[in-house]
């Protein structure tokens, strides 16, 4: 939908409020809902993909260097990454620290 | 043109599927629905209906496949009653929201508890609110132009609702009554082909019952609300062309012998059909009642009511559910909002009968509207319990 949501009238909406045009979750900001925030240190990761495969919304990058970097836009902070990690290189922090 | 048979009314529905050319059909048996379904799978089974039949484990599944394949395209019916349509309600009000049109008959039976097998309104009213087109049936003939009529108007284009209809368990659904058959050209001329605005399909992807989140709920409900409102010319053009069609002319509202009636009783149903012959016997008592039938329940037709009573001075209206702790039956309520605008209106008392199949004789109309004379004031009682 071109229109930002706050500006969406009862007419625009699709009969059955069909969404006809496929994929367009990708640009819903789940990142929004986020309490906490993963930092990443760099020097304590192996490489390993543990966070990547657990991931519950593909929120994180495997870069060609072998690490990792969290994409924001959709991380909702639910902390699995961390929770999953062997070495302890992710952790978890209050959005507002 | 049209030929007259004697034939149950559970055969006549089921056969005017099979004529109405559905695609899918999904039940779980359940009386007094019973003998629809299972003419239907027999059509299937024996080569005469081109349909899917797909018994599911259960109401709730029976809704969600009548949902997908309505998605996807296909003319869709199902069938239900009672704890059946409580246990599939969940789609039932989805399917309406998604914008699915479908067909369902529900042949009417009381809720738990007690179990009761038998006809009252109780599970019909549970959904009253639940965005579906919903039609009273009298008698057999009107149950089986219905089916057309209902596929008709629920694909309709400009309506895309989905379309209930009530009959009463037992005292509709196995009986055996003169039915006039539609030749197949003529359903093919009434009912084209459905044409769904969206369905699913790889080659168009869409998606349906994507979460709203509160900034465009509002916004949606506020769409399904102005889309049911602009029904009613839609169904009454269905029934017009029905009758063009056929002969037989449908309204939302059938009078009898309201001209100068002072006391007009109110039904909805099968009962109609009783009450016309207490309002005969009464009528050669000079005493001046009419009756007023409601066919078309959902979208309420407020204005034909307030014509249809404008000469009367005492409205007694029958209800076959209660409404716990409410203002009386759902149909009292619904006629009472109806009347209130009006500057003079009548007087609305409200009879609460026929619960769990008990028997509502002519004569109980008799006595019904006696009471109703003497006893003044607004009120709703259960009538013919053993105190």
């Amino acid at each position: 939908m071109a229109k930002p949501e706050n500006e969406i009238t009862w007419r625009d909406l699709e009969v059955g409020i069909v969404v006809n045009e496929p994929g367009n979750a990708s640009v819903y900001c789940t990142g929004d809902w986020r309490s906490q925030r993963p930092v990443y240190a760099t020097e304590r990761c192996i490489k390993c993909g543990t966070c990547y495969i657990y991931c519950p919304d593909m929120a994180i990058k495997i870069l060609r260097d072998g690490y990792i970097e969290h994409d924001l836009y959709y991380c909702k902070g639910c902390g699995i990454c961390a929770q999953e990690c062997p070495t302890g290189a992710i952790t978890m922090v209050e959005e507002e620290e | 043109m049209a030929t007259r048979v004697g034939m149950e009314v559970s055969i006549a529905a089921a056969e005017a599927v099979k004529q109405a050319n559905a695609d899918i059909i999904a039940a779980y048996p359940i009386t007094p629905q019973t003998h629809i379904v299972e003419h239907l799978s027999e059509l299937v089974n024996d080569g005469e209906l081109d349909a899917e039949f797909i018994p599911v484990e259960s109401e709730h599944s029976a809704m969600s496949v009548c949902a997908g394949s309505s998605a996807a395209g296909a003319r869709t019916f199902t069938c239900t009653s009672s704890q059946g349509l409580i246990l599939m309600s969940e789609i039932v009000y989805a399917v309406a929201s998604l914008r699915l049109p479908m067909l369902m008959i529900l042949a009417n039976r009381s809720l738990n508890s007690p179990l009761s097998i038998w006809n009252d309104h109780s599970d019909v009213m549970s959904v009253r609110d639940c965005g579906w087109i919903q039609v009273f049936m009298e008698n057999g003939q009107e149950v089986y132009d219905h089916v057309f009529i209902g596929f008709r108007v629920a694909e309709d284009r400009n309506v895309i609702i989905p379309f209930m209809m009530n009959i009463d368990g037992f005292m509709l659904t196995h009986v055996i009554e003169p039915i006039g058959l539609l030749e197949q050209e003529v359903v093919d001329r009434y009912l084209p082909p459905f044409q769904p605005l969206y369905r699913l399909h790889p080659n168009n992807p869409v998606t349906m019952g994507a979460f709203g989140p509160p900034i465009l709920f509002t916004e949606a409900k506020k769409a399904q609300d102005e889309a049911f409102n602009k029904t009613m010319p839609h169904i009454i053009k269905a029934w017009q062309e029905f009758g063009d069609l056929t002969g037989r002319y449908y309204h939302p509202i059938e009078t009898y012998r309201t001209d100068e009636a002072k006391i007009v009783i109110i039904t909805q149903g099968s009962l109609g059909e009783t009450a016309s012959i207490g309002i005969d016997m009464m009528r050669e008592e000079k005493e001046p009642v009419g009756l007023v039938k409601i066919r078309l329940w959902r979208p309420f037709p407020f204005a034909e009511l307030r014509e249809a009573v404008k000469e009367a001075e005492l409205v007694v209206v029958m209800d076959r559910a209660i409404s716990y702790g409410g203002p009386g039956g759902p149909l009292a309520g619904e006629v009472r909002s109806a009347l209130y605008p009006q500057e003079s209106r009548p007087r609305v008392a409200n009879f609460i009968i026929g619960l769990g199949g008990r028997d509502v004789a002519p004569e109980d109309f008799v006595q019904m509207v006696q009471q109703a004379k003497a006893q003044p004031g607004e009120w709703y009682e259960i009538y013919g319990v053993r105190e």
